[in-house]
């Protein structure tokens, strides 16, 4: 890691080299490869021989680069009202404390177009809000790159709400109880003790929740609608592309592979690992 | 410890493809009576009340339908799934399924549809014609141009002379209908045939230029049928008097003698 570390790791005394037991070495192999396969599947069908081409057509860079920053507005959104939420739900007693918690895992189970379909009838032109939006502020979402924020938002926040909500319950509550006995504020502590105490769990769920928010597709097609350099992202590039061209759904496809897992792995290193 | 690790690996891709092999097989239609027919989203409404009806025709008889956007039909349809018939939105499409040799006899045309604009009930943007889709503040939705509804209606709209930016391109005909019904858009370019079905919620205006926009729906029996006799009835059945009844009051117009 640092390098200035003294015990060099090759010799560190640790964990005896154990065989790996067969039952969990087969199902893992087993589930890896489940999950490799598909890739596999995409690599082997690609057009290696039209690749260049096909990547420099026009659509493909604005799609990609809407998608980026589409998703990396959600993951801020969904930071800025999910850590906070996360805290309340695992730091603060309240009635219903359960059902909330219950609450806030609807968009995992909602199959993501029914969620665009309940966006649309909050945040829509004749939706509850969004009426009202248009009538006073002259905004409208739906197929605005707002709205595909918003989309991704939603379905993308339980991850991070239940990966920091996790990470808090996992921290030891003796450092804020230290921080309270000495007199610091429950803000205070809050940004002094408990947020670098959880800050790995945060990124972790960060990168969840970005992941989740760049695959998105139902709700972003529902609610935002299908239109190039506005709401088109690559997921809604790839369907489309499906519907005349496999092999340019493909090579969609495997592009935002290659940006994902390199942003995720660079990431991985970086922050998420940890100490 | 390689070695085992090899092994270990190895034996796990045997018991996958083993596992894999045991669940696949079986071809569609195997069990005499069951026809699975793939067929235009537009489709929808007319072919579930003629599956019934052939249902009723042919006892012993099942149909299940898959509804999508034609092009994502011939997709799954190229890429091996299990289907006897395949009724598609354009000759473009079914072309698709034929060039890739899916098809077991030659496509005939079983109907004709024309687009309209669809407007929500009482036509609060007083939509009156292509033209008026070209105003500001008049929202649009359009179907993909991948998509046969899209392809016809940006023929419409060339031959209309009118250039306009959609709110959103959808990627079925059903999309589109959806964002007027949810009254997110003022208009969408869609089939008679799928105004009609929604008739409750939605008006059509009929406008000249869809003249030049007409969409012949072919279908044809696939060459990887397992039911090659049932399937072969209901592309007769869909093309009967009574077939053609169901098609022509879901707004259908007759195919060209």
């Amino acid at each position: 890691m640092s390098g200035t570390d003294t015990a060099p790791t090759a010799t560190r005394p640790g964990r005896p080299r154990q065989r790996v037991p067969l039952p969990l070495l087969v199902p893992a192999g087993l589930g890896l490869l489940f999950l490799v396969l598909p890739l596999v599947g995409l690599l082997a069908r690609a057009p290696w021989t039209t690749l260049p081409q096909r990547l420099t057509q026009p659509g493909v860079l604005t799609a990609l680069r809407l998608s980026l920053q589409t998703a990396t507005l959600a993951t801020l959104l969904c930071v800025a009202l999910g850590v906070p939420l996360a805290w309340l739900l695992a730091r603060v007693e309240f009635p219903g404390r359960r059902l909330v918690r219950a609450l806030v895992t609807v968009p995992l189970v909602l199959p993501p177009v029914v969620g665009g379909v309940a966006l649309l009838l909050v945040f829509g032109r004749r939706g509850l809000i969004g009426s009202w939006l248009d009538a006073t502020f002259g905004v409208t979402l739906p197929f605005s790159t707002a709205g595909v924020v918003l989309a991704e938002a939603f379905v993308a926040m339980p991850f991070l709400v239940i990966a920091v909500e996790g990470a808090l319950r996992g921290a030891d509550p003796r450092y804020e109880e230290a921080a309270a006995t000495l007199g610091a504020r429950r803000w205070t502590t809050f940004t002094h003790v408990t947020l670098p105490l959880v800050a790995p769990g945060i990124a972790a769920g960060a990168v969840l929740c970005w992941a989740r928010a760049l695959g998105e597709f139902g709700a972003t097609i529902t609610f935002a609608g299908n239109y190039p350099g506005r709401t088109q992202t690559m997921p809604l590039a790839v369907y489309l592309a499906l519907e005349t061209d496999l092999q340019a759904a493909i090579v969609l496809s495997l592009i935002l592979l290659t940006v994902s897992v390199a942003i995720l792995a660079g990431l991985r290193d970086r922050w998420v690992s940890g100490p | 410890m390689t070695v085992r690790w090899i092994r270990a690996a190895l034996a796990a891709v045997a018991v996958l493809t083993l596992g894999l092999a045991g669940c696949g097989g079986e071809p569609a239609g195997s069990d005499g009576g069951r026809v699975t027919v793939f067929a235009a989203a537009s489709l929808t409404e007319s072919f579930t009340r003629l599956g019934k009806d052939f249902e009723a025709a042919h006892p012993g008889a099942t149909v299940t339908f898959n509804f999508a956007g034609s092009s994502a039909l011939a997709t799954q349809i190229t890429q091996g799934a299990p289907a006897d018939v395949f009724a598609a939105a354009s000759p473009a499409t079914m072309k698709t399924v034929t060039d890739a040799g899916d098809a077991a006899d030659t496509p005939v045309t079983l109907a004709r549809n024309q687009l309209v604009i669809a407007v929500p009930k009482g036509n609060s943007a007083r939509v009156a014609g292509l033209a008026d889709l070209t105003r500001p503040g008049v929202k649009v939705a359009l179907c993909a141009e991948q998509v046969p509804c899209g392809a016809a209606a940006r023929k419409a709209l060339d031959a209309a002379g009118a250039r306009l930016t959609p709110a959103t391109l959808e990627q079925d005909v059903k999309g589109a209908l959806a964002k007027v019904k949810l009254g997110e858009v003022d208009a969408a370019l869609v089939y008679r045939t799928d105004v009609r079905a929604a008739a409750a919620d939605l008006d059509a205006v009929e406008f000249p230029e869809s003249a030049d926009a007409i969409n012949d729906y072919p279908i044809v029996v696939l060459k990887r049928t397992g039911n090659p006799a049932g399937a072969r009835a209901f592309v007769d059945f869909v093309r009967s008097e009574a077939g053609r009844a169901v098609l022509t009051a879901a707004g259908f117009q007759a195919p060209p003698a």
